[in-house]
C-alpha cells in the first residue's frame, strides 16, 4: 500500500513566557491509502498538536521546527499559506474537532455552513451544493434532512450535530480526514451509535482517517493501526491487534492495565503511578512514572526500534522487563 | 418469564426489612420539577405551564458502609437527585432522610451539623476549588468552622489528611493551578474528609480524568471507604467504573429508576432494555458479560415534553402498544432486584 502521508520527525514548540514547551517532540508516523490510523495519548501529550501541525492552524506561540510532512509527494511544511488554503484544507485534508457546538458557527444554519464549503471548493452554485449537502446529510444518517438542513447548530442534538460536522468533512471528498476525538463528547449510547456509522461510511468511500482520541476502546474498534503517544514522542507503534494482544512498552501496558472492568469490583487496580507532569529533558520521556526503569534510561536519547515486524516501541527495558509486568499483572489479577 | 416475588411498587427500608440505623439515605417518592419559562406568546395564549421532570417519583434507601452506584447518560437527573439528597435543592415532591432525619427541613443548628456528616467531591476539580486559596487554607478553614480538630493540632490534622490522599507536604502552602487534573481531585476529596464525613456523594469524581489517573483515584476512594466506614453516592455515566465501586446499583433514565439491583446481579442478570443498550455500548462490558448488540434509533426524548406511556418506548426496540399507553412501575422480580419494564415482569 501506498503511503499517502509520511510524517518524519515531525517537532512543534510553543513559546510560552520565555520558555519553550515541546508539544510535539520528533513524531514519525505514516498513514496509508483506505487506512484507519489512531493517535492515543492523555491529555497534554501533543495529539492535537500533530494534527494542527498536519493542518497548519497552529496558534501564534506555536512553531514548526523541524520535520517533514509528504502528503501525496508534496511536502506540507513548504506550501505557502495560499496553497494550503487552496490546495490542502478542507479538499484534501480535512477535520472532524471534539466539540461541533465549538466548531461550527452559532449564527448560520448548518445548512449555510455546509454549502458555503461546497461552493468555495468545489465552485459549484447554489442549488446544486444544496442537493450535494443534503444528500450527504442522508449518508450520515441526520434524521430529516430537508428540515435539519435549515436548523441552527444550537436546535440539534449533540448526535446529530456530531453527523452534521462528519457530513462537512467529506463534502469535498478528502483523501484524508483527521478526526480529533470525534465521539468524546457524546453520551455513550450516541457514541455507540456514531462511530459505527462513521466506521461504515468510511469503509464504503474509502478514505484514510487520522483518529486522534485518549479512548483505547475506540481505537480497538475503529483502527487498523495505532501510535501511542506520551510527552510528544511516540512510545509505541504498531497493528492494533499486536499492540492490544501484544504491548511491549510498559506505558501501553499501564494505560490497558488500568480499565477498571478487568478487576474484581472493589480490588486494587495497577496503575501508572503519577502523572505527565516533569518530563526528563534527557533519556526516556516517561522515566518517572516508569515500573521497570534504571539508571540507563536516562543516559542517552532512546530511539524508535522494531521489535517485529510492523511493530516498533521507543524503550530499551522491554524485553529484559517483559516477564516481570506479566507477572505482575497476574500477581494483581490474582488477589483480586 | 420470571415469578414475581412480590409486587412491591418502591424500595424503602421498611419494605426491604432494613433496620433504621442501616439506612443512612432513604428517599422517598422524591420529584424534582423545574419551571420552564413561558415565552410571552404562551402567556397571551394562556398555555398550561411546562416542567423540566429532572427528578421524577424516585425511592430507594442507602445502606451503611455500602456505595450506591448511579447511572444514567447526561441530562437524565442523576446529579440534581444528588443534589436533592445533600439538601443543595429544595424538593418538588416527596421526602429525603439521612441519619433517619428529615433534610427538608432543617433548623440552621442541624443543617450545620449534616453539612459535617454529608460531604461531596464534584466532577470538575478545575472549578470545585477556591482558586484564591491554598490548600493548606482551605482545608484549615474546614476543619476549624466544624471543629473536627483542636485547634493547636490544626495545621498538622491538615497535613496528614494532604498525606493521606496522597499529596506531598510541599503542596499544603500552593494554589490550585499549580496542581494537575488528579491532584486536584485528590485535594477535593481531602477537602471532603476534612469534616469527618459519614456519607459522601460523589458526582463523577473521575469522569474528567485521564484513564491512568482514573484508576488511581478510583483506588484511593475504594480504600478510603474501608478505612473510614463511608457510604458512597457515586454518580457516574461510566458503567465499567459503576461496576468497579458499587455494591448496589441504580440505572437513571430522563428522571426514573429504571432498574435497580445489587451491583453483581444487575451486571449478570440485566433486564431492562435500557441496561442492556448501556453495557452494549461499551465493547468492553459486553465482552465481559456476553451481551448482544442492543441496535436501536431515534435520541433522547426532551424532559419536558415526555413521551407518553414508559419513558424509553421511543428508542426499545422491544416495545409494544401497552408500552405506549402505560408507564411500567418499578417491581420486584427477585431479593433486591426491581425493574420498571413490562417485558420483563410478565
Amino acid at each position: 500500500m501506498a503511503n499517502l502521508l509520511e510524517i518524519e520527525n515531525l517537532r512543534t514548540y510553543f513559546e510560552e513566557n520565555g520558555s519553550i514547551v515541546r508539544a510535539v517532540d520528533g513524531v514519525d508516523l505514516s498513514v496509508s491509502e483506505t487506512e484507519v490510523v489512531g493517535l492515543v495519548g492523555e491529555s497534554g501529550s501533543g495529539k492535537t498538536t500533530v494534527a494542527n501541525s498536519l493542518l497548519r492552524i497552529l496558534p501564534e506561540a506555536g512553531k514548526i521546527v523541524a520535520g517533514r510532512m509528504i502528503f501525496k509527494a508534496i511536502n506540507i511544511r513548504e506550501l505557502s499559506e495560499k496553497e494550503m488554503q487552496s490546495k490542502i484544507r478542507g479538499t484534501e485534508i480535512s477535520m472532524i474537532f471534539q466539540d461541533p457546538q465549538v466548531s461550527l458557527n452559532p449564527l448560520f444554519t448548518v445548512g449555510e455552513q455546509i454549502t458555503s464549503v461546497l461552493k468555495l471548493h468545489q465552485h459549484i452554485g447554489r442549488k446544486e451544493a444544496r442537493a450535494k449537502a443534503i444528500n450527504l446529510f442522508r449518508k450520515v444518517e441526520v434524521s430529516d434532512p430537508e428540515s435539519r438542513f435549515r436548523s441552527y447548530p444550537h436546535e440539534l442534538s449533540g448526535g446529530m450535530i456530531q453527523r452534521v460536522t462528519i457530513a462537512m468533512a467529506m463534502s469535498c471528498q478528502p483523501s484524508l480526514i483527521i478526526a480529533d476525538e470525534p465521539t468524546t463528547a457524546l453520551d455513550v449510547t450516541i457514541q455507540n451509535q456514531v462511530l459505527n456509522e462513521f466506521k461504515n461510511l468510511i469503509s464504503e468511500i474509502g478514505v484514510s482517517v487520522l483518529w486522534i482520541t485518549h479512548d483505547l476502546g475506540v481505537i480497538k474498534r475503529v483502527c487498523d493501526y495505532v501510535n501511542v503517544m506520551y510527552a510528544g514522542t511516540l512510545m509505541e507503534q504498531g497493528a492494533v491487534e499486536t499492540v492490544f494482544e501484544n504491548p511491549l512498552h510498559p506505558y501501553t501496558h499501564g494505560l490497558l492495565g488500568s480499565n477498571p472492568i478487568q478487576y474484581r469490583p472493589k480490588s486494587k487496580i495497577p496503575t501508572v503511578i503519577g502523572e505527565l507532569r516533569e518530563i526528563p529533558l534527557q533519556g526516556c520521556k516517561f522515566y518517572p512514572r516508569c515500573p521497570i526503569r534504571n539508571e540507563d534510561c536516562l543516559q542517552e536519547t532512546i530511539n524508535l526500534r522494531e521489535v517485529n515486524e510492523n511493530h516498533r516501541i521507543r524503550c530499551i527495558r522491554a524485553e529484559d522487563a517483559e516477564a516481570l509486568l506479566r507477572s505482575r499483572n497476574h500477581d494483581l489479577q490474582g488477589a483480586c | 418469564m420470571l415469578d414475581i416475588i412480590d409486587v412491591v411498587p418502591v424500595y424503602t427500608a421498611e419494605t426491604e426489612g432494613i433496620p433504621w440505623n442501616e439506612a443512612i439515605v432513604e428517599v422517598n417518592h422524591l420529584k424534582k420539577y423545574y419551571t420552564v419559562r413561558k415565552r410571552v406568546i404562551d402567556k397571551i395564549l394562556t398555555k398550561k405551564q411546562k416542567y423540566v421532570r429532572a427528578v421524577d417519583d424516585i425511592s430507594f434507601v442507602i445502606r451503611k458502609g455500602e456505595t450506591f452506584g448511579l447511572v444514567g447518560e447526561s441530562g437524565c437527573g442523576k446529579s440534581t437527585l444528588g443534589r436533592c439528597v445533600l439538601r443543595l435543592e429544595s424538593l418538588t415532591a416527596g421526602d429525603v432522610k439521612v441519619f433517619g432525619q428529615n433534610i427538608h427541613p432543617l433548623s440552621d443548628k442541624k443543617l450545620k451539623n449534616f453539612r459535617k456528616q454529608a460531604q461531596v467531591v464534584f466532577q470538575n476539580p478545575y472549578s470545585s476549588l477556591p482558586p484564591h486559596k491554598t490548600l493548606g487554607n482551605m482545608l484549615k478553614e474546614v476543619v476549624a468552622y466544624h471543629k473536627t480538630a483542636e485547634r493547636d493540632m490544626l495545621k498538622e490534622y491538615c497535613r496528614d489528611l494532604l498525606d493521606r490522599v496522597g499529596l506531598s507536604e510541599t503542596l499544603y502552602t500552593r494554589r490550585p493551578r499549580a496542581l494537575s487534573g488528579g491532584q486536584r481531585q485528590r485535594a477535593a476529596i481531602a477537602r471532603a474528609l476534612a469534616t469527618e464525613p459519614k456519607f459522601v456523594v460523589l458526582d463523577e469524581p473521575v469522569t474528567a480524568l485521564d484513564v491512568s489517573v482514573q484508576a488511581q483515584i478510583l483506588n484511593l476512594l475504594v480504600e478510603l471507604q474501608k478505612e473510614r466506614d463511608l457510604t458512597y453516592l457515586f454518580i457516574a455515566h461510566d458503567l465499567s467504573v459503576i461496576r468497579h465501586v458499587s455494591d448496589t446499583v441504580g440505572v437513571m433514565y430522563l428522571g426514573k429508576l429504571v432498574e435497580l439491583a445489587p451491583s453483581k446481579e444487575l451486571f449478570e442478570k440485566r433486564l431492562h432494555p435500557y441496561t442492556k443498550l448501556l453495557m452494549s455500548s461499551s465493547p468492553l462490558l459486553s465482552e465481559v458479560y456476553e451481551i448482544d448488540r442492543v441496535e436501536l434509533t431515534g435520541e433522547v426524548p426532551s424532559p419536558i415534553d415526555l413521551p407518553a406511556g414508559c419513558r424509553f418506548h421511543t428508542r426499545c426496540p422491544f416495545a409494544s402498544s401497552s408500552c405506549r399507553q402505560k408507564e411500567p412501575e418499578l417491581i420486584a422480580v427477585n431479593n433486591g432486584h426491581f425493574v420498571s419494564c413490562f417485558l420483563a415482569t410478565q
